[in-house]
């Protein structure tokens, strides 16, 4: 494996340094061999490489609109090292074979690491448990369960998923929509805008109830609950009730409800349909709190690639779900860095460190230190660029940045010591 | 004019010239001839993507009297089951060449997707919205106020014809498409809408409407120079959105005794078709002051007047057999 010796980088905004990257680690630059391959990184900053909680690759079932190849392509664009695939493919990772076999396609495909998320229910029906024991003994060892796209409404199943995969401390990362207030015609927030538009709505509470409900079940239960894509301020104080009682719940925020809101969908173009919905701009404001004072914990693309014809309906009939891999970082930077809000070191805490730590990932979130894998993202904290959906690595278009100027940060990506991503 | 989408882009100014020319054309009706050849040599598709007999058939009568070629095509059923985008469906059909689509869906929205993407193909193709989902039906809500302005005139000649009118919309307002388009049409022609309705049956955010709300239609129909009563769709009394249709029909039908609580004379309004004996009793159908069938027949005429905005201002240009191919040529966009 080749050696690198990258040169005035600030690390993670500990002031700059120099990193060698040598059989994948990061070796100490005093050892680094006479005539090694340089990097000049001044003026750039160096992160851990990204940890994605929430993406989905599509493969195994629509390799029309990503595959494991093109998706991690994505991911290495955004700076990421590690994506969590989500379970919702067809077929379903709801079985220690399943979830080895998304792991394989990682292995051999995947620009980045590839780690399934496993099922809690069979066939993500939400009646009977997946087999979450054997995905988390398989050589997959799947950690982190959820039924992305649906809720697990039912209480005792919530419960027992809990309880389970306690004993291999598992995580159940729960889509937080009570199916009974927003069900599945509920295609943007409830509000004055769905009135206008006779748009079904999705009121807070359909979110907030829901997660209420769970972090008492992880109290109940002594096992750790994960909220993901939160959307609403109401989210965020049932978030704070329950850190403030030490309940094991952690949380997530997408890029897309850091800051677009619902005034998108006025003329009803899908690529602004997504669940849960985008928000008004209140909401946007408190999720920018929470994400700054470590009430949510992670950003979570929810990278959600679907094929042109699967958007071009009716907005009530569309997919729901927009691309995220590649933006993520020109987001946080636009909405949190650039304002103050987040410090260098508080972004590697918020998409590298946490998040890996809830995935219990135990070679991804590593500090920039001698010995440590050598995965690691290179920031321009200053380029900017209009983006263009046809210039993206996934198969998919819907791309709500596109046409939008947003900072253009990631200009290297290192995944085990190798060059997945680089402009420079 | 280049699109009917949403009653709420119309002027005060566009429905005065909608009426207006609706008027001329009423009078023609009456004439042996009904035929005019405004349109001859266009072709106008009644795009029906949900069931509706009284609107595709008011078009269509609107369209052959002034000598257009109508066609309907009926594309029930959800275009994601058959696997054809809503996309592809809109751009095949136009790529026919039509002069204008008139679409009807049950998913709000619809006309002007298909309006913008037919746009990004460089199309010339015109799109009239027949009533999209919950969202909006401006046709109804012009042949509507065409109907009121008409009633209006009889009475006061002289007087403008809604300043200063109150007009009530009474019963399912959240998943009415004619409520939104009336709201918008009558208020932007100064009438005083009043939204009579239970509250599991007011839409989100009603509150910044421009409108008055009220849940006690005893109170409101005193007050009121015109009460249109809405559809209660059977689909919704099994929702849990109010108890019985018994329940219903005491706290908002418009029953006979409160026909007497109405201004002598004040108009009936129903969009159809009626639920008699639940939103509507036969008495207040059928009363001397009901104009719900002024309405359907104000109908063709409106529908006449939209068509020849639309269409008739545009230069004879080439016959349509040559745009088809013109519209077609133009490459697809990448992305759109």
């Amino acid at each position: 494996m080749s050696t690198l010796l990258v040169v005035g980088a600030d690390l993670a905004g500990s002031g700059p340094g120099n990193l060698l990257l040598a059989d994948g680690r990061l070796a100490d630059p005093a050892d680094a061999p006479a005539g090694v391959d340089r990097l000049d990184a001044s003026g750039l900053v160096a992160l851990p490489g990204l940890v994605d909680l929430h993406s989905h690759l599509r493969e195994p079932g629509r390799e029309d609109a990503e595959t494991v190849a093109s998706g991690t392509q994505a991911a290495a664009h955004g700076g990421f090292t590690a994506v969590l695939a989500m379970a919702n493919t067809t077929p379903v990772t709801d079985t220690g074979e399943a979830a080895e076999h998304v792991a394989e396609l990682g292995r051999r495909f995947g620009q980045c690491q590839v780690v399934p998320v496993g099922a809690v229910s069979k066939d993500l029906a939400g009646h009977e448990l997946a087999e979450l024991g054997l995905m988390a003994r398989s050589v997959a060892r799947v950690r982190v369960f959820s039924d992305d796209g649906r809720c697990v409404a039912d209480g005792r199943l919530m419960r027992r998923a809990l309880e389970y995969v306690r004993s291999f401390d598992g995580c159940v990362a729960q889509h937080a929509q009570d199916p009974t207030l927003a069900g599945p015609d509920a295609c943007c927030h409830e509000g004055e805008l769905s009135g206008r538009l006779g748009l079904p709505g999705w009121p807070s509470a359909a979110e907030a109830s829901i997660v209420a409900r769970d972090v008492q079940l992880a109290e109940l239960t002594g096992s750790r609950v994960h909220v993901c894509h939160v959307s609403t301020a109401e989210t965020v104080d049932v978030l704070r009730w329950a850190k403030r009682r030490h309940v094991d719940v952690t949380a997530e925020v997408t890029p897309h409800h850091l800051m677009l809101t619902t005034d998108e969908v006025v003329g009803y173009d899908p690529t602004y349909k997504v669940n849960p919905p985008l928000r008004p701009a209140e909401h946007v404001a408190a999720l920018r709190g929470a994400l700054a004072d470590g009430t949510i914990d992670v950003v979570a693309t929810d990278h959600a690639p679907h094929a042109r014809h699967d958007k071009e309906h009716a907005f009530a009939e569309a997919a729901f779900g927009m691309l995220g891999l590649e933006t993520a970082l020109a987001v946080v930077l636009e909405t949190m860095v650039n304002p103050g809000a987040l410090s260098w070191s508080a972004v590697a805490e918020r998409m590298s460190y946490d998040p890996a730590r809830i995935a219990r990932l135990p070679d991804q979130g590593r500090p920039l230190r001698v010995g440590e894998p050598a995965n690691l993202v290179l920031v321009d904290p200053v380029a900017r660029a209009v983006v263009d959906r046809d210039g993206s690595a996934s198969l998919s278009r819907n791309n709500p940045w596109h046409g939008r100027d947003l900072p253009d940060p990631v200009v290297a990506t290192f995944c085990r010591g190798r060059s997945t991503y680089r402009r420079i | 004019m280049r699109h009917l989408l949403s009653a709420a882009d119309l002027t005060g100014a566009d429905v005065a010239a909608v009426l207006d020319l609706a008027e001329e054309m009423a009078a023609v009706q009456g004439r042996p001839v009904k035929k005019l050849p405004a349109l001859r040599g266009r072709t106008v598709v009644n795009l029906f993507f949900e069931d509706s007999t009284r609107t595709r058939s008011s078009f269509e009568i609107a369209g052959k009297w002034l000598s257009a070629d109508v066609i309907n095509i009926s594309a029930k059923g959800s275009s994601v089951s058959k696997g054809e985008s809503l996309r592809d469906t809109v751009l095949t059909v136009a790529a026919m060449g039509v002069d204008a689509l008139i679409i009807r869906h049950s998913a709000s929205g619809a006309p002007e997707q298909a309006a913008r993407w037919l746009a990004a193909q460089g199309s010339e193709t015109r799109v009239v919205n027949a009533g999209d989902g919950t969202h909006e039906h401006p046709t109804q809500a012009l042949l509507d106020a065409y109907t009121l302005r008409r009633h209006f005139r009889r009475f006061a000649p002289a007087g403008d014809d809604f300043a200063g009118r109150r007009i009530a919309i009474v019963g399912d307002v959240t998943h009415s498409r004619v409520a939104r388009s009336n709201v918008a049409l009558l208020t932007s022609l100064g009438a005083k809408v009043v939204l009579v309705a239970p509250p599991t049956l007011m839409p989100a955010g009603v509150g910044s409407w421009p409108v008055a709300t009220s849940d006690d239609l005893d109170a409101v129909l005193p007050e009121v120079d015109a009460v249109m009563m809405l559809r209660v769709q059977r689909e919704r009394m099994s929702g849990g959105y109010f108890p019985t249709p018994r329940e219903y029909t005491i706290e908002y039908g418009l029953t006979r005794p409160r026909l007497g609580l109405l201004r002598p004379g004040a108009p009936i309004c129903h969009p159809g078709p009626m639920n008699r004996g639940l939103e509507i009793s036969a008495d207040a159908a059928d009363a001397a002051n009901s104009l719900i069938l002024d309405q359907v027949a104000a109908g063709v005429a409106v529908r006449m007047s939209v068509l020849y905005l639309l269409l008739g201002g545009v230069d004879e240009g080439p016959p349509a057999a040559t745009r088809t191919r013109t519209v077609a040529s133009v490459p697809e966009r990448a992305g759109v």
